[in-house]
């Protein structure tokens, strides 16, 4: 089973963290933190797996990958095969590729909950769900396509009523003398 | 008028923008003010934005618990937006631990039966995720039910998962599973096999969970194999394939499910082997995903019953991954040979030099799996070579794997030592090089080992007297050391050893070095104890006396107590009872192994994997193992000669009461028996037995029955020999016997007689019987003559 599953840059600050187990919420940032510590000693061209001492359990694993700036770190116990996990990282990175056309730090950064969506497209409640890249970026696009036609509606009626209600009136002038005719302007309300 | 909130973007924006830790804590305590104000009465279209930006600053590590209301609002709502942040915010912010989760079940509830397919995927999700026992009970029905009727495979892959995440958290649930199980395998079976994955997992944990569930298993295995054999077969269909193998997952999955079934049962191992000899040949290994399904094979091949030239392929499988250059794939290997050495130890025996190279690897977790797996490599064959290369690993490993290191060397050491020069030496290299970290009862092993090998003391003492010289940092050495120089000192005067080079020593050097130890502030106390005790012992073996009293009415007015004791009583020794002096600080007799010891050796085979995680307690504490006889005082026949047991001024290093020593079973009896005394049915019957390989030996039991009415309380029996034996008593079994004699009590007299003169023995008893003391001194007559000749 997966215990969790970060995303860290390589100065330590998080991109995404998704725990499979209750913890509170400084015990994950404590783990981010250790998890960072451990990784971030490792020599490029050792193995990808470390012994890992989480929160005193002593059969979890870190199996990480390192892609130019970030960590990939999947925390996991003993039934889970290290080198499918590795494979399992590998399609991640791709499936992400897909999505976000040659993905970059800096589209993680922006886009922490499509992020999540995804992942929660391949592993569901710490176990593996779907590995099949078109098959989640099928399912990523039909939710997309959901959301963006209920958001077009309900956005194009809020851009309606906010563009009414920024409307500045321009000042019309009470009085206007022109020689002896002298009309009153009636006083338009503005509009709230 | 509302100040129009940040979109996520912008807020993330900000939030990077900030140039120090402050700055970032202002912006975001703004924005959740104003995340807080617009929960409470904000647009209802604009929540889940607000959200959105709530878990952002949740995964920056601020506190954002404010947020799980809004939560459950957002996933009330119809919108598809809505939910989908609101499911993801349940996730991140809501668990067990909060009493609010609950409140979720019923949204879950409507949201599986009547939600549209992305809807009751989000709604699974979640609850995989987060639900607890309570929550899994609540709904399991619903997951049953769109286990049995649910048409879309997207939905029925995440009911398969949080089937199991439902077991997991109650496995009572797993026989709710189990019949929608078994009808979506044998849908798999028929050519349906998008959610096959799943529906193994979902197997795994049944299986797991519900062991004695037989019949499945034999329904099962047959689909397992066939699916197996389809996937390998088949060309490779290119939706689920990596690299190059169709489906690794699936079929490391379902590697893995058939191990478990297979583990103790016959038949099914039967159906699996050809199929295991299949894929283990055929899987292309030259990528990642090839090698995870080949692994997996072997592991499965080890752990059923599979046939012999199996077993050997799977091994030979490892052995090959051994040499490979990935670190990955030789990690992998290690581990998987650390589990196989128990059951095949020969096969792995053969891939020992492989694994040895990997001990000097540089990367810490190959080493570290390199290490646990040469220790348990090591027998009585390659021991030498063996403990070479792990000698020279304890010199440059790093730190933390020192402790195991050193200790794993001393147990191979002890368990397969061909000479006990070789024992000694390695012991000795270990100390020197890894001192401050090997465990409290290698300091005591090694004073036993010594001692126990007579021709070797003037050996052993030399080297120690060298190494001193030149280190005395190493604290378990130092206390060795000094213990043996005070023992041998003598020896080490003489000059004469054929075992390696005399140096010439004088007395001087030695006390001065041992003074040095004492002096030393790296001096534990314990070793500053065992160094004045040395001292005090070479007053019997050197000429000069003087020296030494001075430095032992020094440390008379010590700070540490339990230097000035020793001290104290030392220097009265020299003063007021110096004809006993000689006596007292006699070599010490050959010392009995403990009880610990004996059973080690016992459960050796099946202990040695745990004894390489122990863990190496801190402090030394070389008193509490050492044992010493007090009662070797009893020498000639005079009734004053027995000192009481409690001596205080003892030449030896522990005062262990002897009542603590084990007793040893004797073995059966050749010699015949002889009653001894007999008094108002109290009786004392004595049994001889020499036993084999020790002819000067004789071992004497005393039983003491007791056939009258009354108990035999404190008893207590003590014994002489004439001056030319070594006497040593064992503890008793115990000081009662009762009324109408069931339990006897034995005790244990180990004689020793090199010079074959006649034995005489005399016996005190002192016992409580009818409320009265008794005390009865008597000579054993009638011995017979095979137990002095």
């Amino acid at each position: 089973m997966i215990k969790a599953i970060l995303i860290f840059n390589n100065h330590g600050k998080p991109r995404l963290s998704k725990f499979y187990q209750p913890y509170s919420e400084d015990t994950q940032q404590q783990i981010i933190r250790e998890t960072f510590h451990l990784v971030s000693k490792r020599d490029e061209n050792v193995c990808n797996f470390l012994e890992g001492l989480l929160i005193g359990e002593s059969d979890n694993k870190l199996i990480y990958r390192h892609y130019a700036t970030l960590y990939f770190v999947f925390c996991v116990d003993s039934s889970e095969s290290e080198l499918g996990i590795l494979d399992l990282i590998q399609v991640f990175v791709e499936t992400l590729d897909k999505c976000f056309e040659n993905v970059c730090e800096l589209d993680l950064i922006f886009h922490v909950d499509k992020v999540h969506n995804i992942l929660a497209e391949m592993v569901m409640g710490g176990m593996v769900l779907e590995t099949n890249m078109n098959e989640i970026v099928t399912q990523i696009d039909a939710q997309n396509k959901l959301e963006k036609s209920e958001a077009g509606l309900a956005e194009a009626l809020a851009c309606a009523v906010s563009a009414v209600k920024n409307m500045n009136l321009p000042e019309i002038p009470r009085n206007i003398n022109i020689g002896d005719i002298s009309i009153k302007v009636l006083n338009l309300p503005s509009f709230k | 008028m509302m100040v129009p909130s940040l979109k996520l973007p912008d807020l993330i924006q900000e939030i990077r923008g900030a140039k120090t830790q402050a700055q970032e804590r202002e912006v975001i305590q703004k924005e959740c003010a104003y995340i807080r104000a617009s929960f409470r009465d904000g647009d209802p279209l604009q929540r889940h934005r607000q959200l959105a930006k709530l878990l952002y600053v949740h995964m920056l590590g601020y506190p954002a618990h404010f947020g799980q209301m809004e939560c459950l609002k957002l996933i009330a709502s119809p919108r598809f937006t809505d939910k989908r942040v609101g499911y993801l915010g349940a996730m991140l912010l809501l668990d067990e631990r909060h009493d609010a989760h609950l409140l979720i079940t019923n949204s879950i509830k409507n949201d599986l039966s009547q939600g549209s397919q992305p809807v009751r995927g989000l709604a699974l999700c979640t609850l995989s995720t987060m639900g607890s026992a309570e929550m899994c009970r609540n709904l399991a029905t619903e997951v049953e039910r769109l286990l049995l009727q649910e048409s879309s495979s997207y939905v029925l892959k995440k009911a398969i998962l949080t089937a199991v995440h439902m077991i997991r958290k109650d496995p009572e649930l797993a026989s709710i599973f189990l019949p929608p199980c078994s009808k979506l395998l044998h849908e798999c079976h028929h050519g349906k096999a998008p959610h096959s994955l799943l529906q193994v997992w979902l197997w795994t944990d049944i299986v797991k969970n519900k062991p004695g569930a037989p019949a499945h298993r034999t329904r099962v295995v047959p689909q397992l194999v066939q699916i197996l054999r389809t996937l390998v077969t088949t060309g490779c269909s290119t939706e689920h394939s990596i690299s190059g193998v169709s489906d690794p997952f699936l079929q490391v999955k379902i590697l893995h499910l058939l191990r478990i079934l297979g583990r103790n049962h016959e038949e099914s191992s039967e159906t699996m082997n050809d199929l295991l000899a299949q894929v283990a040949t055929n899987t292309d290994t030259s990528r990642n995903a090839g090698n995870a399904v080949l692994f997996e094979t072997v592991l499965t091949i080890m752990d059923i019953h599979s046939a012999a030239g199996l077993r050997v392929l799977a091994v030979n499988i490892l052995g090959r991954f051994l040499l490979n250059n990935d670190k990955n794939i030789r990690y992998v290997a290690l581990t998987s040979l650390l589990r196989l050495v128990q059951s095949d130890h020969s096969a792995v025996q053969r891939h020992r030099p492989t694994v040895v190279e990997c001990l000097q690897d540089t990367d810490a977790s190959l080493s570290r799996r390199a290490l646990e797996l040469s220790l348990t490599l090591v027998n009585s064959s390659n021991v030498r070579t063996m403990t070479q290369e792990l000698q020279t690993f304890l010199e440059t490993c790093p730190i933390d794997l020192r402790a195991d290191c050193a200790s794993g060397i001393l147990l191979a050491a002890e368990r397969f030592a061909p000479t006990k020069r070789w024992h000694i030496d390695t012991i000795l290299h270990v100390l020197t090089t890894a001192g401050a970290h090997v465990q409290d009862d290698a300091v005591a092993n090694l004073t036993q080992l010594i001692g126990g090998a007579q021709e070797l003391h003037a050996y052993s003492v030399r080297r120690l007297y060298t190494a001193l010289a030149k280190d005395i940092s190493q604290q378990p050495f130092v206390q060795v050391a000094a213990w043996c120089i005070g023992e041998y000192g003598d020896l080490l005067l003489e000059g004469s050893c054929e075992e390696t080079e005399p140096p010439q020593v004088e007395e001087e050097e030695v006390l001065a070095l041992l003074e040095k130890v004492l002096q030393s502030h790296m001096s534990l106390p314990a070793t500053r104890g065992y160094a004045i005790t040395a001292l005090m012992k070479l007053s019997t073996r050197f000429q000069d006396n003087n020296r030494i009293r001075q430095v032992v009415s020094i440390y008379g007015s010590c700070v540490d107590v339990e230097l000035q004791q020793r001290a104290v009583e030392y220097s009265t020794l020299f003063r007021k009872y110096d004809h006993m002096r000689a006596a007292i600080l006699e070599k010490m007799p050959l010392v009995e192994r403990g009880g610990p010891q004996v059973d080690e050796e016992a459960k050796e085979s099946k202990e040695v994997p745990q004894l390489l995680e122990a863990t190496v307690p801190d402090t030394a504490e070389p008193q509490a193992t050492k044992l010493l006889d007090l009662l070797d005082l009893l020498d000639g026949m005079s009734r004053d000669s027995q000192h009481p047991v409690s001596l205080d001024s003892t030449p030896g290093n522990a005062l262990v009461h002897p009542l603590d020593l084990p007793c040893a079973t004797p073995p059966p009896a050749s010699i015949p028996n002889l009653k001894v005394f007999e008094r108002e049915g109290v009786q004392l019957n004595l049994s001889f037995t020499r036993p084999p390989g020790a002819p000067a030996l004789l071992l004497v039991t005393v039983t003491t029955t007791n056939s009258s009415g009354g108990d035999v309380t404190h008893f207590i029996c003590q014994a002489a020999v004439p001056k030319s034996f070594q006497l040593q008593l064992q503890a008793p079994s115990g000081d009662t016997v009762p009324a109408q004699g069931d339990l006897p009590i034995t005790q244990i007299f180990r004689i020793l007689n090199p010079n074959k003169a006649p034995l005489r023995l005399k016996l005190r008893l002192t016992y409580n019987h009818f409320g009265q003391e008794v005390q009865e001194i008597f000579e054993v007559n009638n011995l017979p003559v095979e137990t002095w000749q």
